[in-house]
């Protein structure tokens, strides 16, 4: 594969890929939700999949996470199929999910729910240094870290859920609508640790409905429509084109 | 919550108390089952004749050691069902494998085997059949369970909650019904059928040694064959059984299986995000359980002397879930006492307090058929008053006791 091979025009991306999604299509049942799509990540990168409500977004994840198996289409990881393999196999492969609506672990402590998220890894100094990091990320959870999950605020629980992803050491973190139920400074703190992660090398591929949020941050964005792309492209100046954003991303 | 310091990000904060929690139980465990043997050993027989009575009719050791049958097979229900979140409706399938284990290579009933197949057992010498020392017994019969277990999660644990708890309620229906009609199996006798395997082989202490040793005025037996009165003998021996399951349940949960069975519990689609192999650590939580099952219908055998089919009916499965229930779902020492309580209850607390009451009153009541009646609105009482059992685990007290927060509840400035 040659590097020029798999750059898009005008997007000024180069190099091989890290994800790429090929011409998936995943159902429920009859219902197509993600019909012929295709994405890219590339090291490095935040890339948003951003759309409205019931657009696919969170279905193309969970697709890629092994949560859901698509119907036709591939997957690639680092040269690695994804597609047909068990979400915990995934997760070994390096792609760690915050998934939709938190999902962390009421009952047990913040502690303990990081130390889920490291389930995986026999390294104990390497667990050590990333928790290290990840509460130096969220220094709220270092406060709470023997409060039970449950009993945190939603703000606090979903930097639980990313933060115990973050656990993983994954290459690549696919944070799922990160922003939903969040008062807007909350929202903000988010963003701009997703973009923290970024610059310490993980790449981030994250659904969003909150579009404004997301396109500030991302490096490449793909508006999803009914589940098929609608447009691609570099994500600062989709948030600049007012056609765009007045037609899909509700601005 | 006495230590929280917000600056020191890397303080892990270990389970210490829980640790701590954990040996004074233990201990405690230790203690009661050591002063028990002391008191049937020594005290007992030197009381006078009143006191005596009392004991045999209230606290008889035998039905102390059918307690701890059910201890052992509750210890391991708990780990299917406490630890790891699956409903198993069918547990009396595993006591019953176990017990059948028991029967086919403690007893005469190969008899197919004309010299006998004899190791360390304390059987007499020259019969038919297997012999196998009864230790032994007890791991051949935990593997035999264990995959059993397997072979019947495999196909049903893809199944979900209620669906899943109504395929282990079927298996639990078929296997004692298999060993009922196992009299001819394609012309072999497997089973016995309804006449069971009785008696089995009289198991001992130790397979060598001095046959007793005196301590006072009591003799203790080491390698001798014991016989349906060796009760106190028994006691030790199945407290040494119940002491490893415990041992176990507690150590797994501790490492790596035991968390992802939490997890599994929890949410098991956030454990399989976390890369927990779900499948795999619920067919070991179903092995783990059946391998206790096991034990625990070897135990019984050896118990009653006997095995029959009819006896693994489909209300132990039902019991030793509200032993668990009423204990504390997910907390050993809870499941300990609610299975010695229930247990207890059922054999001697309750029939006892009907004769008592009976021939106090002139009445002619039958308490003991009342029983279910009364586990009945016991569960009521404590799904009412006391949701998460009489010992839980502190996890599940602080759910059902504290509220969440809620969303609405914002950021309070200050953020770092």
């Amino acid at each position: 594969m040659t590097a020029t091979e798999s750059s898009v025009e005008g997007s000024g991306r180069t190099g091989d890929p890290m994800l790429t999604v090929d011409d998936i299509a995943v159902y429920y049942g009859n219902i197509a939700a993600v019909k012929g799509l295709s994405i890219k990540v590339h090291p490095g990168e935040i890339v948003t999949l951003i759309g409205s409500n019931g657009a696919g977004k969170s279905t193309t994840l969970r697709a890629i996470s092994g949560l859901l198996k698509t119907k036709s289409g591939s997957i690639d990881f680092n040269g690695e199929r994804l597609t047909g393999r068990e979400g915990h196999e995934i997760v070994k492969m390096g792609i760690c999910q915050s998934p939709e609506g938190r999902r962390i672990f009421p009952r047990m402590t913040v502690s303990e729910n990081l130390d889920l998220g490291a389930f995986l890894r026999n390294d104990k100094e390497g667990i050590e240094a990333d928790r290290q990091r990840v509460l130096e990320l969220f220094p709220r959870l270092a406060d709470r870290i023997t409060q039970k999950a449950g009993t945190m605020s939603g703000g606090e629980q979903q930097m639980l859920a990313v933060a115990r992803a973050l656990m993983g050491r994954p290459q690549l973190l696919l944070l799922d609508e990160p922003s939903m139920g969040l008062a807007p400074v909350l929202v903000d703190l988010i963003f701009d640790t997703i973009e923290t992660i970024r610059d310490q090398g993980t790449t981030v591929l994250v659904v969003e409905q909150n579009a404004l949020a997301a396109l500030r941050i991302a490096d490449y964005a793909y508006v999803l429509e009914s589940g098929v792309l609608k447009l691609e492209g570099p994500a600062a100046p989709m948030a600049e084109n007012d056609d765009i954003v007045r037609a899909y991303l509700g601005g | 919550m006495s230590v929280r310091a917000p600056e020191v990000v890397s303080s892990k904060p270990k389970s210490d108390l829980a640790a701590n929690h954990t040996r004074k139980w233990a201990l405690w465990f230790a203690g009661i089952a050591i002063a028990g043997w002391l008191f049937y050993t020594f005290l007992v027989p030197n009381l006078g004749s009143g006191p005596q009575l009392f004991i045999r009719q209230w606290m008889p050791l035998g039905s102390i050691n059918e307690a701890l049958v059910w201890v052992i097979c509750a210890v391991g229900l708990n780990i299917v069902v406490g630890y790891a979140g699956l409903l198993d409706l069918g547990f009396v399938a595993f006591w019953a494998i176990g017990g059948y284990t028991a029967g086919w290579i403690m007893s005469t009933f190969f008899n197919q085997i004309e010299n006998g197949f004899y190791f360390l057992s304390a059987a007499p010498p020259n019969q038919p059949g297997i012999h196998i020392n009864w230790w032994i017994v007890l791991i051949v019969a935990g593997c035999v369970c264990a995959f059993s277990g397997i072979i019947i999660g495999a196909p049903t644990l893809r199944l979900k909650s209620d669906y899943l708890a109504l395929v282990t309620l079927g298996f639990g229906e078929i296997i004692p019904q298999v060993f009922l009609n196992g009299e001819n199996i394609a012309g072999f006798n497997f089973t016995n059928g309804a006449k069971g395997i009785a008696p089995l082989d009289p198991v001992a202490a130790l397979p060598f040694g001095p046959a007793t040793v005196a301590i006072g005025n009591a003799q203790i037996a080491i390698s001798k064959p014991l016989g349906p009165f060796d009760v106190t003998a028994k006691y030790a021996m199945f407290v040494l059984v119940a002491a490893f399951a415990v041992f176990v349940s507690l150590r797994i949960r501790e490492g790596r299986l035991g968390r992802a069975w939490l997890a599994i519990r929890e949410d098991e689609l956030a454990a399989s995000m976390m890369g927990v192999p779900l499948m795999q650590s619920k067919l070991a939580a179903y092995a783990v359980g059946a391998f206790m099952g096991g034990l625990g219908g070897v135990v019984y055998a050896v118990h009653n002397n006997s095995v029959f089919a009819d006896r693994f009916n489909f209300s132990i499965s039902i019991i030793l879930l509200a032993m668990v229930v009423l204990g504390g779902m997910g907390n050993v020492w809870g499941v300990i006492v609610g299975a010695l309580l229930l247990a207890w209850f059922n054999s001697t607390g309750l029939p006892q307090f009907g004769s008592s009451f009976n021939s106090q009153f002139g009445t002619d009541i039958n308490f003991p058929s009342f029983n279910y009646l009364i586990f009945g609105a016991i569960l009521v009482l404590m799904m009412l008053f006391r949701r998460e059992g009489l010992f839980p685990e502190t996890r599940t007290r602080q759910v059902l006791q504290e509220a969440e927060r809620s969303d609405a509840e914002e950021l309070d400035g200050g953020e770092a």
